[in-house]
């Protein structure tokens, strides 16, 4: 596949000696949104955070369009300009206000002018609902507004690709839905992304391919309508099964 | 109590009060940017800095300011290593005041929670850029009223400083009262002279830990 822009060959990381991905290759296209999905401790969450280097692998390569990113240590935070990542836990620079949260990596990692950032910013803002936060501190919004300013600030930073770490597992259930339809319209306007998720209906709404991963391996690779509704191999179907309960209450 | 000697010799104090505050401000100044250094060169593991700096606050916080001060005026010139009195002063304060700072300074970046730094990091800041804007205005939030203890830590130490025959507050009272006797009134000009350059300083320390906590930092508990 030559239009992939990440191409994941073979890696593996273990961590003391425990195999978290025994032997992973994933290739992403433009515009496409791959949708990881597994029990958890499967090596998703480590798969997201190899790609972006947050974690050294052990072997394999990984390149973003002709850039080997692999192995990369001095040039590491050129290479992050281009993956935007988004974590469950937000992680918004408490000490400052929402705008500067969203300029810090325009301004001094991309070096654009502050005033071209801070329209664009705003306007994105807008977008997500929260242009009336913009100057205010991080500890003043929910969860789910601040979840929505990371994505703005990550997407600020017009990365290649985005990756996003269960961005919803932290928040109530009603506010699940206003983070993930930003999610939704980020993938209408053609970002290509990598989501590692616990939200089902969500993973079939949104993914263009669903991969499910299970002991650090790619256990099966299909469409969403196919994966949700007919999985090939028993292991997605009994993974599957444990998202739906049985009434109580015999007829 | 001899009023009028008090009035009369406030002058003397007033000189003790310059110097004990001169070379204090002073080794407090020096030592926040040695401790700086040295708990950089750990924070990023840089390699035999690191050592050297763990030896060093070692050395320095477990030894008395007593001892380096001598070492530094009596040892060092037997090697031919000579510096004024002024110079150890400022030397013997630094070396024990960065050492404590750069403990101060270490305390507050481990209270930073490690998913800041890989934030950061995700947005494309150099590990340079990420400490100054990310994790270091959070960690001195946090560390200022470790920091604001060593000032005033510092600035007492200066007492011993007569030791190398300067005119701080302590010599100043010292010699008043071998030369005139009048034990209590030098004592009670000396403990005043000191509360009055430090106790600012307290007040100080108190309005700027409640500034940072009131500016929205500290935002951790909100996961």
């Amino acid at each position: 596949m030559t239009d992939a822009i990440l191409r994941v060959q073979d890696i593996r990381k273990s961590f003391d000696g425990n195999g978290v991905l025994q032997g992973v290759s994933l290739d992403i296209r433009e515009g496409e949104v791959v949708v990881i999905v597994g029990p958890s401790g499967c090596g998703k969450s480590t798969l997201l955070r190899c790609i972006n280097g947050l974690e050294a692998i052990d072997s394999g390569e990984i390149w973003l369009r002709d850039e080997k990113i692999s192995g990369q240590t001095k040039n590491l935070h050129l290479v992050r300009q281009k993956i935007g990542m988004v974590f469950q836990s937000y992680d918004l620079f408490p000490h400052m206000k929402v705008m500067d949260n969203l300029l810090l990596g325009p301004t001094k990692a991309l070096n654009r002018p502050r005033q071209e950032a801070e329209a664009e910013a705003l306007e994105m803002l807008d977008r997500v609902g929260l242009k009336e936060k913009a100057y205010v501190f991080p500890r003043t919004l929910s969860g789910g507004q601040k979840q929505r300013v990371a994505l703005v600030r990550a997407m600020l930073m017009k990365p290649e690709i985005l990756l996003l770490d269960e961005i919803t597992a932290a928040l109530d259930p009603e506010m699940v839905s206003e983070v993930l339809n930003v999610v939704i319209d980020l993938a209408n306007s053609g970002m290509t992304m990598a989501i590692v998720t616990h939200e089902m209906r969500f993973a079939e709404a949104v993914a263009d391919r669903v991969v499910f991963i299970e002991d650090g391996l790619i256990v099966e690779e299909a469409p969403p309508e196919v994966f949700f509704h007919a999985p090939s191999t028993e292991r997605a179907q009994r993974f599957l099964q444990s998202f739906t309960y049985t009434s109580r209450r015999r007829p | 109590m001899d009023w009028s000697f008090i009035l009369a010799h406030i002058p003397d104090y007033l000189g003790g009060a310059w110097v004990t505050l001169g070379f204090g401000l002073c080794g407090v100044l020096c030592s926040l940017a040695l401790g700086l250094l040295c708990c950089l060169a750990r924070y990023f593991r840089v390699p035999v800095l690191r050592q050297a700096a763990a030896c060093y606050i070692e050395l320095a916080r477990n030894t008395p300011l007593l001892v380096q001060l001598f070492f530094l005026y009596a040892g060092l010139p037997r090697v031919g290593v000579l510096f004024s009195a002024e110079a150890c002063a400022v030397i013997g304060l630094t070396f024990l005041g960065g050492a404590y700072m750069a403990e101060a300074f270490r305390s507050g970046l481990e209270a930073v929670e490690p998913s800041q730094a890989e934030a950061g990091a995700c947005i494309g800041l150099t590990p340079a850029q990420n400490i100054r804007y990310v994790i270091f205005p959070q960690a001195l939030a946090t560390a200022v009223p470790a920091i604001f203890a060593n000032v005033i830590f510092l600035i007492k130490e200066t007492s011993v400083f007569s030791v190398l025959a300067l005119m701080d507050l302590m010599n100043v009272a010292d010699t008043l009262r071998t030369s005139g006797g009048r034990t209590v009134e030098v004592l009670f000009m000396l403990v005043a002279a000191y509360l009055l350059i430090l106790l600012p300083i307290s007040v100080l320390a108190t309005v700027v830990e409640r500034r940072l906590r009131y500016a929205g930092f500290g935002d951790q508990h909100s996961v």
